[in-house]
């Protein structure tokens, strides 16, 4: 049986079309919600049935694809990972991310976010090549267990909405990115660390971060940010001092 | 490769400076305090010359006493510049450079004094 959405809640929606509108504004919606419904379905019916041309991101509505990152009441969240009975009686306040350049609506540019984890060359580098015939690289669970973490990571961006550094400096490397390096960097396959230390030892890469957290505690795949950057601050640190030491792999 | 790698900060040497004085005052701080401001003071369980100026001073006097003075004292100093240098940073509270100055500076400033006045103690 099917719950009859008898109860209503009022969506404070920031709009923005850049054809016609100078600066953003809100607009309500009072939106009839049953109590398995989700942000996400909310501004589903509204597009549905009050103005098609509401613009959001979203894809899985199971908190994996990680396109539907917005402000709730000024926190970043997964729109298809909050329910509205949650967040009830309301009014809601449901923003673009910030720290980031509002597209329309709801949508907001990701280039700069994607440049930075392209700078952190996110894929495994092999510490030397192996012919298939050699068989599988193989790993302990122990082994496993150093990056797995890092690994749960969606790009969802709510980590650089949260972050204060970010809003403050838009070229500071931010904490996904750093997730996604040692999720790449604590792999025992894998022997590209030197490359990606040099692309995080500046004042804008893991030095930009004051262990604020925020990043951490907004994370909705519980990754942990904050923990990333200090093992690399760890890591940065002892290259600062040894490097000379070190035989460097300049290829 | 997908970028230029960008300048390296010397934020490391401060940092280890600040991480190895968080550390010291973790394990050491209160602790430190408890017994030199209270309980010895007070006698409690502590007999009441042990901060006599005569212990105090062979404490000075000995090597491994100096070293532990020194670290103690400009560790904490160098933990709390860092702190307050990040949190006058975000405040945008001077330039840069006075920033450092009035944290950093005072830190270094106070290392080599320490130094020096264990010195002066003699051995
Ligand atoms: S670390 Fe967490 S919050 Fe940041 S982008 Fe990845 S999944 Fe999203
Ligand atoms: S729609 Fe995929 S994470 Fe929300």
């Amino acid at each position: 049986m099917t719950e009859r959405a008898d109860k209503t809640i009022e969506l404070r929606v920031l709009r923005y079309n850049p054809v016609t509108d100078e600066k953003p504004h809100h607009q309500s919606f009072t939106v009839p919600y049953t109590s398995d419904m989700s942000v996400l379905q909310g501004l589903q019916w509204i597009k549905d049935t009050i103005d098609g041309s509401l613009t959001y991101r979203w894809s899985c509505r199971m908190a994996i694809c990680g396109s539907c990152g917005m402000m709730i009441n000024a926190e970043p969240k997964l729109a298809c990972h909050t329910l509205l009975r949650d967040l009830a009686p309301g009014p809601v306040t449901v923003e673009p991310l910030n720290h980031f350049p509002i597209e329309r609506d709801l949508v907001v540019t990701v280039d700069d976010f994607v440049k930075k984890i392209e700078s952190v060359t996110p894929w495994l580098i092999p510490k030397h090549p192996k012919p298939v015939s050699e068989g599988p690289y193989n790993q302990t669970p122990a082994q496993m267990a150093a990056y797995e973490n890092f690994s749960a990571c969606i790009n969802c961006m709510l980590c650089y909405a949260a972050c204060p550094q970010y809003g403050e400096n838009p070229k500071f490397i931010g904490p996904a990115a750093m997730a996604i390096l040692q999720r790449y960097d604590g792999d025992s396959r894998d022997g590209g660390s030197a490359l990606r230390i040099d692309a995080v030892h500046g004042e804008d890469g893991v030095w930009g971060c004051t262990a604020v957290g925020a990043c951490s505690d907004v994370c909705p795949k519980a990754v942990d940010p904050m923990h990333a950057v200090n093992q690399n601050k760890m890591n940065t640190a002892l290259d600062y001092f040894l490097r000379f030491l070190k035989k460097r792999d300049t290829k | 490769m997908p970028h230029a790698p960008e300048k390296r900060s010397n934020a490391p040497i401060f940092w280890l400076l600040f991480g190895a004085g968080g550390t010291l005052s973790a394990l050491f701080g209160v602790g430190l305090i408890l017994v030199t401001g209270f309980l010895a003071p007070q006698g409690i369980g502590i007999g009441p010359d042990a901060l006599s100026y005569e212990n105090a001073l062979a404490f000075t006097q000995n090597w491994l006493g100096k070293a532990a003075i020194w670290a103690v004292i400009s560790l904490f100093f160098w933990h709390a510049a860092e702190r307050l240098y990040l949190t006058l940073k975000d405040m945008h509270v001077f330039s840069d450079l006075g920033r450092r100055l009035l944290t950093y500076g005072v830190a270094a400033v106070v290392t080599v004094a320490t130094a020096g006045l264990l010195l002066a103690i003699g051995f």
